[in-house]
């Protein structure tokens, strides 16, 4: 069993959203519904599982739901029709202690515009979960301030959140929310609002933390590249509908439909594929081969690759994580996986 | 002519009500008007009785908590000063100690009934139109209720300062709550806060501007109200305005205005520099 598992979710926003939901099951699609009925429908029969430890990305446009099905995930929003858990945990079920509990002690947020505290400075914002929880002056400062020294913002414990760039706030929104130190972190277009140089940054800050604390994320974002380059799997959602959920090659190589197929016709590709996913495996028999050629690692992405291949102009062995050769990948090849 | 047969008798029924209200509820009514009483005339006696320069002391150490600001503490300071030139002390004290009283009940109440108008939606719809009809209804017609229920002195002025005065901070705290940026209510809901965390936390220090300026709104209109309401027998300032209609005397009645004018002066800055202090937390200053 997965750790958070989302199934057969409908969101209809509306007067009466249980008229409509029937439509919405017999089939009827998001403008039928809304000419019919009047009402919108936010999520269309989504389901999902998300592992413990993975970085899973939901991306789509705007009015595609993105946002709308991260915040089913805190019941922010309560869904149509549909069920969650967590951990075998039934979310829907909480009556409004026990959610505000599951809340505290094992989500963190992070918001498109930092959703900081403006009238509380940057110790007082950091500390805010555990304030909620109900932790002592003193203890919550000093775990705060363990926090603050780790993603770079000692010095600014008593600055206001009007007094930092965008950059910064957005690190105290998320060191706020790493700060109660949860299972799980609902990042909700986080990087969004920032500069691309900035949020490039902040990805690399996102991916360093990740590989220490194995949380389990939850991204939300409108951005293909943020999406394949942070993302262990990816969900893409048009509507308010699945549209493909695979990790970040197969949706590059293996585009569900049309829609996912335009997305990712810009996508630098070399920055996405690695060399395990476009190689010739070498079958049992024929081993020794391929030793005098230059190896590279089965996970090197394609960007790193390409200096060796125009360097040698022959094939390369790729090893895997063992250093046993697992096949062979020729220019050739890579040309090909590069154009599409 | 509109034909007379359609004429609908709501003054004798209000008559009959407000009847009605003062021969069964007299005795609370009076119980409700002694426990106010007692508190007017004990802060009364304390502004007349203590000598003028410990007032000043007083308005010059409040303005200084508020401001941080030297040159106006001198100005409020010489503003009361010059109350005190023109031979008002002793009235404009009563008139302050009304006031104060009236603008402390009308924030005691309006604060929690704006927090309410701000959490129902259906209150808010019930409560604008009496708003409206409190702040426009000419305050004189609700003297008299005021009047028959209490009967003629200090409690019926506050009374009616309280209806005239209390719409504004009700107002203004309904508003600011709402104004509160959505995605920090979010993020607040997000980490498990709950209601009362929600609202002691976020809702009220961040509408916290607006809420003084709702006060500030409401202590002008209760000095104006205050001034009224001495044709119902409360003493003070306006008695003296009222004393200079009736005699014609437009020298007393001048120098009560412009004392008026002072009192208003003072107390509006002092509002203004607590509401520009609120609009940030104290120690971003030093930050």
């Amino acid at each position: 069993m997965s750790y958070i598992e989302i199934r057969n979710i409908f969101k209809i926003f509306g007067p009466d959203p249980k008229s409509a939901l029937e439509l919405a099951k017999g089939g009827a699609d998001k403008d039928e519904i809304l000419a019919k009925t009047g009402h919108t429908v936010g999520l269309h029969d989504v389901s999902l599982t998300i592992e413990q430890g993975e970085t899973f990305v939901v991306m789509g446009l705007s009015g595609s739901g993105k946002s709308t099905l991260i915040r089913h995930l805190n019941r922010l929003i309560d869904p149509t029709a549909g069920s969650i858990s967590f951990g075998g945990e039934d979310i829907l079920a909480m009556d409004i202690p026990a959610l505000n509990a599951f809340r505290r002690k094992r989500l963190g947020m992070v918001f498109q515009r930092f959703g900081l505290l403006p009238h509380r400075n940057v110790m007082d914002n950091v500390a805010y979960g555990l304030e909620i929880q109900g932790t002592a002056r003193k203890k919550r400062e000093v775990a705060a301030s363990k926090w603050i020294a780790r993603v770079g913002l000692a010095g600014y414990e008593t600055k206001f959140p009007d007094q930092l760039s965008g950059g910064m706030q957005q690190r105290v929104g998320l060191t706020r929310a790493l700060a109660t130190d949860p299972e799980v972190l609902l990042m909700d277009e986080a990087f969004s609002a920032l500069d691309p140089l900035i949020r490039s940054d902040m990805q690399d800050e996102l991916m360093k933390l990740q590989a220490e604390l194995h949380k389990t994320i939850v991204f939300i974002t409108h951005d293909l590249d943020e999406a394949l380059k942070i993302g262990d799997r990816i969900a893409i959602l048009k509507d308010g509908k699945l549209v493909q959920v695979g990790r970040p090659e197969e949706i590059v190589l293996k585009p569900a439909d049309d829609y996912v197929q335009a997305f990712t016709r810009d996508v630098n590709r070399s920055k996405v594929l690695r060399a395990k996913s476009i190689m010739a495996p070498i079958s049992e028999t024929e081993d020794e081969a391929t030793t005098d050629l230059p190896a590279v690692s089965a996970n090197a992405r394609l960007a790193d690759i390409l200096p060796i291949a125009l360097a040698n102009g022959t094939a390369m062995t790729v090893l895997d994580s063992k250093d046993t050769p697992i096949g062979t990948l020729s220019p050739q090849q890579i040309v090909e996986a590069l154009d599409g | 002519m509109f034909p007379e047969q359609l004429n609908v008798p709501l003054g004798k029924w209000v008559n009959q009500f407000v009847d009605w209200l003062v021969v069964n509820y007299g005795a609370a009514f009076e119980a409700f008007a002694d426990s106010l009483l007692t508190v007017l005339v004990a802060l009364e006696q304390v502004l007349r009785g203590a000598p003028w320069w410990v007032v000043l002391i007083a308005i010059a150490a409040i303005t200084w908590h508020a401001s941080k600001n030297w040159k106006l503490v001198v100005g409020l300071v010489v503003a009361m000063f010059a109350i005190g030139m023109l031979g008002l002390w002793d009235k404009a004290m009563q008139t302050l100690a009304l006031m104060i009283v009236a603008t402390s009940l009308s924030v005691l109440i309006g604060i929690p009934v704006g927090i309410a108008m701000a959490m129902s939606n259906r209150l808010r719809a019930v409560m604008l139109p009496i708003l409206d009809t409190m702040q426009t209804m000419p305050s004189f017609v609700y003297l008299i209720p005021a009047l028959m229920l209490f009967g003629l002195g200090k409690v019926p002025a506050i009374l009616a300062t309280v209806i005239y005065a209390a719409p504004p901070v009700m107002r203004l705290t309904d508003l600011g709550i709402r104004l509160v940026d959505p995605e920090v209510l979010e993020a607040s809901r997000s980490f498990g806060a709950s209601r009362k965390q929600i609202l002691f936390g976020v809702q009220l220090p961040l509408a916290l501007p607006n809420i003084m300026a709702g006060i500030n709104q409401t202590t002008m209109m209760s000095i104006s109200m205050v001034v009224i309401a001495s044709m119902i027998g409360a003493r003070g300032l306006g008695e003296q305005v009222l004393m200079g209609i009736q005699r014609l005397d437009v020298g007393a009645g001048m120098e009560a205005g412009i004392a008026i004018v002072l009192l208003a002066v003072v107390f509006d800055r002092i509002g203004q520099a607590y509401g520009k202090r609120s609009q940030r937390s104290p120690n971003a200053e030093d930050a």
